[in-house]
């Protein structure tokens, strides 16, 4: 297990020059991910900042072969990927379907769950930057309350996120794990382990996005950090069936000296117009999701 | 040695999946194509076809399943009717788009609102501008010869096809079929080649986003824009003419049986009225054609085999003698006329083939249509014809009308 970052595998996949942006959250998640999987593996995806990121034709940063499909077929893409493989007997290929927040809690989620259900041998990873980003900002079903995006752009949006990771776990996955790119490490012992397991494996990335939160492009690390010392992302895995917390999480749940979710929002302009009473909802809302995952722990 | 069985339309297009050795399946249940997907698990299931079948939960992930296992290089099928080919609209442009010879039955049936099982080709004429060769079947033997064609034909020119055939009329209607050898099968159809694999060996980004202009690579080579692969859809599925020719003639050769290339025609040499149409109705129509000439009119029929790429040429040449002339459709360009009427008087402009043209819609959602319907329209068509009327305006068979 690598104790730091120089331990990790040395050889980068991504090239410099891609089409994120500057301080964009997936661009480095996204780089470890890979690093953790290694060449023989197959990436599918669909219209996203991802899908932004792999390059304009004919060239592109990444050097893993990957496919892009349409927005609602990520899951079954990957299906058909390791369909394929299978009946050509290449079944040594970790196939790997990535999508945003909008192509997993909204339009993906049936491909994705006819995948799981059927027990599909791949990893899921889903990029959480909590809004439709490729198409300018608008909410999506893992819009957290209270933000401001281009379709809530008076009102805020009005309700919670969607709990998706409950959804995922109630599939009975062999792996399930919560990731964010402000602790690599954590990120990459995460994936080395998914790449070992048979099966669909899920994986859920928190991804800062400075122009989508209203951030300055220096304060990703931070933003993320935030959001797990505040509880609004707990970084935990599912291993059969088995909770465990994971990193700074788990140091947090042994000591329970969580910060207020004030301290993560304010920093962020999407946040600005939010009143006390979701100020205080939100609260509400992580306490209780974080009484959950302790429950889970205990059992 | 023929080997000729009694099945049914959707047992016809198993066997030819089975026959043409493919590696994955993925399909989802609709009416009357579910008996299809039933067969093809139970062939999977019990060892007699070595091929992944992926039970998706959808018609749009049962046509991405395909797409990507054909991306990685092996050799897929699917099947739907109606709704099911509906909602994977936007997936059957992805397939045309990515260059994938996938090869699909659409057992045609009536599209909702409101819901009906029953046969029409609404389904598949309205997906004629996704990319897809569309060949449409008169009868089960042709069902099983052509899905067997459909792999050669997509796996030369690298469009899918989709191969039509009539709900209920063919697919759960038992006929004598001559199943053809497994080893003479191979023969005709060698394994599939992918243009491009996608794998570790060698990584690229399939299907990017593109910019309206063309690029230069990193080695300073000029790729193509959007467009200018659009054109290259284009041109193989003009150019897919001649393979769809080539492809009936050597299975002809191989078989011994010969469907007609892009058309067929029956009884045409000396016709003044000539019936036209796609599918089984066209084939009811050479009965309606036998029963007028017993009364002493010379009709013949035309039937379409291939509607994507259109028979241009073929039809210019089929219909150079007629003097009237009565398309029967399943399937209506709402706001117009039968697709099949407007593609046939287009063709038709600029040449010495001024015959008048009578459109008729019939058998739409399993709306009965008989021969001898048929044939008492067609005379109906000829005596205006006779009166001069040029343009009639188009008749809905059988239906309550005004
Ligand atoms: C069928 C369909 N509807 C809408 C779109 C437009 N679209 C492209 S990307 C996108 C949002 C993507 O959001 P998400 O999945 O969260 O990824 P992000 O852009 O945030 O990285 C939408 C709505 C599309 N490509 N396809
Ligand atoms: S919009 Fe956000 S997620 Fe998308 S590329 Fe930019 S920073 Fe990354
Ligand atoms: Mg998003």
């Amino acid at each position: 297990m690598p104790e730091n970052l120089f331990k990790l595998n040395a050889k980068e996949y991504i090239l410099p020059g891609t089409r994120a942006c500057q301080g964009c959250g997936l661009s480095l998640g996204y780089r470890y991910a890979l690093k953790a999987l290694r060449e023989n593996t197959i990436v599918t995806l669909p219209a996203c900042c991802l899908c932004v990121l792999h390059g304009i034709y004919p060239s592109t940063p990444v050097m893993i072969p990957c496919l892009n499909n349409s927005f609602a077929s990520t899951a079954a893409s990957a299906a058909g990927i390791v369909a394929g493989l299978q009946a050509l007997n290449k079944t040594d290929t970790t196939v790997m379907a990535v999508a945003g927040d909008g192509g997993t809690f909204d339009m993906g989620i049936q491909a994705l769950s006819g995948a799981a259900e059927r027990g599909t041998d791949f990893i899921y990873l889903c990029y959480d930057n909590e809004g439709y980003m490729n198409t300018g900002t608008q909410r999506s079903s893992a819009t957290p309350m209270g933000a401001v995006t281009t379709t809530t752009p008076i009102l805020t949006k009005q309700q919670h996120k969607k709990d998706f990771i409950k959804i995922m776990d109630a599939h009975d996955l062999p792996y399930l794990a919560t990731v964010s790119p402000s602790y690599p490490i954590d990120l990459y012992e995460k994936f080395v382990k998914a790449k070992k397991i048979k099966g669909t494996r899920y994986i859920h990335m928190y991804v800062p996005c400075p122009p989508g939160w209203g951030f300055a492009t220096k304060d990703t690390i931070k933003t993320g950090k935030l959001a797990v010392e505040t509880g609004v992302v707990v970084l935990f895995e599912i291993e059969n069936g088995k909770f465990r917390f994971t990193g700074r999480s788990k140091t947090l749940a042994e000591r329970g000296n969580r910060l207020p979710v004030i301290n993560y929002l304010e920093k962020q302009g999407r946040f600005r117009k939010m009143n006390i009473e979701q100020l205080n909802q939100q609260q509400a809302w992580v306490d209780g999701k974080w009484q959950e995952y302790i429950r889970r722990a205990e059992a | 040695m023929s080997n000729v069985q009694i099945i049914t339309g959707n047992q016809a297009a198993a066997l030819a999946a089975k026959l043409c050795s493919v590696e994955v399946v993925a399909a989802y249940p609709i009416t009357p194509q579910s008996q299809l997907s039933e067969i093809l698990s139970s062939y999977v299931e019990s060892g007699e076809l070595k091929a992944e079948y992926v039970r998706v939960e959808g018609e749009h992930s049962a046509l991405t399943v395909c797409i990507s296992a054909s991306t990685v290089g092996a050799r897929v099928f699917t099947a739907t009717s109606a709704n099911g080919l509906l909602y994977m609209h936007e997936q059957l442009h992805w397939a045309a788009g990515s260059r994938l010879p996938i090869v699909m039955c659409c057992v045609n049936r009536g599209v909702g609102a409101p819901w009906t099982i029953f046969n029409d080709q609404q389904d598949s004429l309205a997906q004629r501008d996704t990319g897809w060769i569309q060949l449409y079947c008169r009868n089960n033997q042709e069902i099983i010869d052509t899905v067997i064609q459909a792999y050669r034909i997509a796996e030369s020119v690298y469009c899918p096809v989709m191969v039509c055939y009539d709900g209920f009329v063919l697919s759960h209607t038992m006929m004598p079929v001559d199943i053809p050898d497994a080893a003479g099968v191979r023969a005709f159809l060698p394994p599939y080649q992918p243009h491009t694999i996608l794998s570790p060996d060698d990584p690229r980004n399939l299907n990017p986003v593109l910019f309206p202009g063309q690029r230069r690579d990193s080695e300073g080579v000029l790729r193509d824009g959007y467009m200018d692969m659009r054109y290259k859809l284009q041109a193989a599925l003009e150019k897919a003419s001649e393979t769809i020719r080539a492809v009936n003639a050597a299975f002809a050769e191989a078989f011994g049986r010969d469907h007609g290339g892009m058309l067929w025609e029956y009884r045409t040499d000396d016709a003044d009225l000539i019936l036209a149409g796609m599918g089984s109705i066209a084939s009811e129509a050479t009965v309606a054609a036998d029963r007028l000439r017993e009364e002493g009119i010379k009709a013949g029929v035309v039937g379409i085999r291939s509607y994507r790429p259109f028979p241009k040429a073929d039809v210019r040449n089929a219909f150079r003698n007629a003097k009237g002339i009565a398309i029967f459709e399943k399937s209506i360009s709402y706001g117009y006329e039968g697709g099949l009427c407007s593609d046939l008087k287009a063709a038709f402009y600029g040449t010495a083939i001024k015959a008048p043209i009578h459109n008729y819609i019939a058998g739409l959602g399993g709306r009965d249509v008989k021969a001898r319907e048929l044939a008492a329209a067609a005379k109906n068509s000829l005596a205006g014809f006779e009166k001069g009327m040029v343009e009639p305006q188009t008749t809905w068979l059988n239906t309550t009308t005004g």
